[in-house]
């Protein structure tokens, strides 16, 4: 070891290392920086569909990257992640009818309700490989949807949560003005943002792409693998719970098409759109998706086969996400222009 | 010291491992040959924890590893390298050991702290100095040569300070040169670590040239084992396995 290190400190360091410090920096910039400019933009525009339109990224937003965190860092293709968006937004909305608790004892007691659902069916899922993975996590998202549904007593079955989810101020908060609302969402926004891009940059991310790329191998470098797929799991089900509180605070319900497993479908079109290999990918995606959404909703009724050809486009065309392909486009360039 | 005692192991009525009961000393560099089938892969998937033996005791220091899963045999310090290369294809040679060291030192789970943790640089550090691939550290595994990825496969096992480094087919899918390449690596990284190392190795001019220890297997049971001077002149081996080339006479 000692003449080891006598060799490194003697040789040059001709190749670049990783270094950690400073990126966590960078991203805290990073965010409060778009957390800033999120802010002035109710003061440069006035356009309430604008600040509507930055309400439903939020909520969509940390849905599909929390998605990225199981689909793009650990390889666990979930069809079912959309079950946590729609239990988020009725635990949330029937905890805030039934119970009159300040928003924030209702948002924390949506996330341990939301933990320990996605504990239980975690545990049952992790365990499957690939395929069976997807099904049934599926299946269980078409179970959460199917108890709302008959459940009338309690969700109001195919009507949704109706006569609005109360707002009662907290900490001079009020989240029933619409300014209020739009700074607090992009809070969790960025907030919800930066907690996963710190997950994802943590020995823990590292694990997880080691399981994604190799499971098998990593169990052989002692790696628990299911112990960390599970942890995973649950973290990103508590992501994607917050989006649904925003949306249900959006909204001012929550209607049963939020477990419905389209949501789980249209996070992953937002993956596909964004791209899984960069942390932004799905928050473009987001925007993207429901830019498209917006405009093509707008101009033809037909507006599944226009969203259906953009996929295919992304998926066969490019064979990447939009961000994938920035990514290397960049680094081609700078290849190019290095060489 | 690693214990085999009575190990064993049928897929269906074939006995891939019949009974086997061998001692690795510490130290000890051994070579396990035999034909296709004769079981080498099964005995160490039986040993790393890859399956779960029938019957028998694999015991590393006394304590019995039959049984147990593989993160807890690696850890009490049975490393392993594959066949086929088992790396992290998208992960830098860097990225690999040093997430291989923060699983080792129990780090895994850590969520609150940056990638790279410096505490796990020196060892992985030393690893890639070990195996030659310090140069190539930004390189993703996926983007290295062959042999280079059987490097990286064989430095993720010693990263980890293994007592005992079970080698499958270190030179499978190499040419002759790049073959005596990475056997002397092998030799050279025993030498240096001092711990027990044992590979399994189709060429016999390989295994007669570096092995002191020789196992061979033949249908799961143990044929001999022996020095390299004693299994070229044993009789049952050169009946089942090695044949004329490698007779006592025609060697010598």
């Amino acid at each position: 070891m000692t003449e080891l290190q006598a060799g490194q400190e003697a040789r040059p360091l001709e190749v670049p290392r990783i270094d950690a410090r400073p990126q966590r920096y960078r991203d805290v910039l990073i965010a409060l920086a778009a957390f800033a400019a999120l802010a002035l933009l109710p003061m440069i525009f006035g356009s309430k569909s604008l600040l509507d339109f930055v309400i439903r990224c939020s909520a969509y937003g940390l849905f599909a990257t929390s998605l990225n965190l199981l689909v793009g860092y650990t390889g666990l293709i979930s069809f079912g992640h959309g079950m946590f968006f729609g239990l988020g937004a009725y635990g949330f909305g029937l905890m805030m009818q039934k119970t009159g608790v300040p928003i924030p004892v209702a948002f924390v007691a949506t996330l341990v309700i939301t933990m320990v659902v996605a504990g239980v069916i975690g545990a049952i899922c992790v365990r499957l490989k690939e395929i069976y993975f997807a099904f049934v996590t599926l299946a269980f998202q078409m179970l959460i949807h199917s108890t709302i549904l008959s459940w009338q007593s309690l969700t109001g079955g195919d009507q949704g949560l109706r006569g609005g989810i109360p707002r009662p101020p907290f900490l001079g908060i009020d989240l029933s003005n619409h300014l209020h609302l739009y700074i607090m969402s992009c809070a969790l926004l960025v907030i919800g943002l930066l907690l996963m891009r710190q997950i994802a940059q943590s020995p823990f991310g590292y694990t997880l792409r080691m399981i994604r790329d190799n499971a098998t191998r990593a169990s052989f470098i002692g790696i628990d693998v299911w112990r960390a797929k599970l942890t995973i799991f649950v973290l990103a089900a508590l992501f994607a719970s917050a989006g649904g509180m925003i949306m249900a605070l959006f909204v001012s319900g929550a209607y049963p098409e939020f477990a419905y497993w389209t949501i789980s479908g249209e996070g992953i079109f937002i993956n596909m759109l964004g791209g899984v290999t960069t942390f932004l990918g799905p928050m473009v995606g987001t925007v993207l998706l429901l830019i498209l959404n917006d405009t093509v909703t707008r101009l033809t009724e037909y507006h599944g086969i226009v969203l259906g050809i953009v996929i295919l486009f992304f998926a066969i065309g490019l064979r990447k996400g939009l961000m994938d392909f920035v990514v290397e486009w960049i680094a081609q360039r700078r290849e190019k222009a290095g060489g | 010291m690693l214990e085999i005692r009575g190990l064993s192991k049928s897929f269906g009525g074939v006995k891939a491992t019949d009974n086997v009961s061998l001692d690795f000393v510490d130290g000890s560099l051994t070579a396990v040959i035999g034909p296709n089938g004769a079981g080498k892969s099964t005995f160490f998937n039986l040993i790393t924890g890859a399956l779960k033996p029938d019957a028998g005791q694999i015991l590393l220091n006394g304590v019995d590893m039959a049984g147990k899963m593989p993160p807890e045999i690696v850890r009490h310090g049975i490393g392993r390298a594959f066949q086929v290369a088992s790396i992290f294809p998208s992960l830098t040679v860097e990225e690999t050991m040093l997430a291989t060291v923060c699983a080792d030192q129990r780090r895994a789970g850590v969520m609150h702290r940056r990638f790279p943790l410096a505490e796990t640089r020196d060892r992985a550090e030393h690893a890639m100095e070990l195996l030659g691939l310090a140069n190539k550290r930004n390189r993703t595994a996926a983007t290295l040569s062959h042999g280079d990825q059987k490097l990286l496969d064989i430095a993720l096992a010693l990263v980890l300070d293994p007592k005992v480094l079970l080698l499958d087919e270190p030179t499978a899918g190499m040419g002759t040169e790049e073959r005596w390449r990475m056997i002397d690596k092998v030799r050279e990284l025993w030498e240096r670590q001092k711990i027990t190392v044992v590979f399994i190795e189709h060429d016999m001019d390989i295994v007669f040239k570096i092995a002191p220890e020789i196992v061979v297997l033949c249908y799961g049971r143990i044929l001999a084992t022996g020095t390299p001077d004693a299994i070229r002149r044993n009789e049952a081996v050169i009946e089942a396995y090695l044949g004329s080339e490698h007779h006592a006479g025609a060697v010598a």
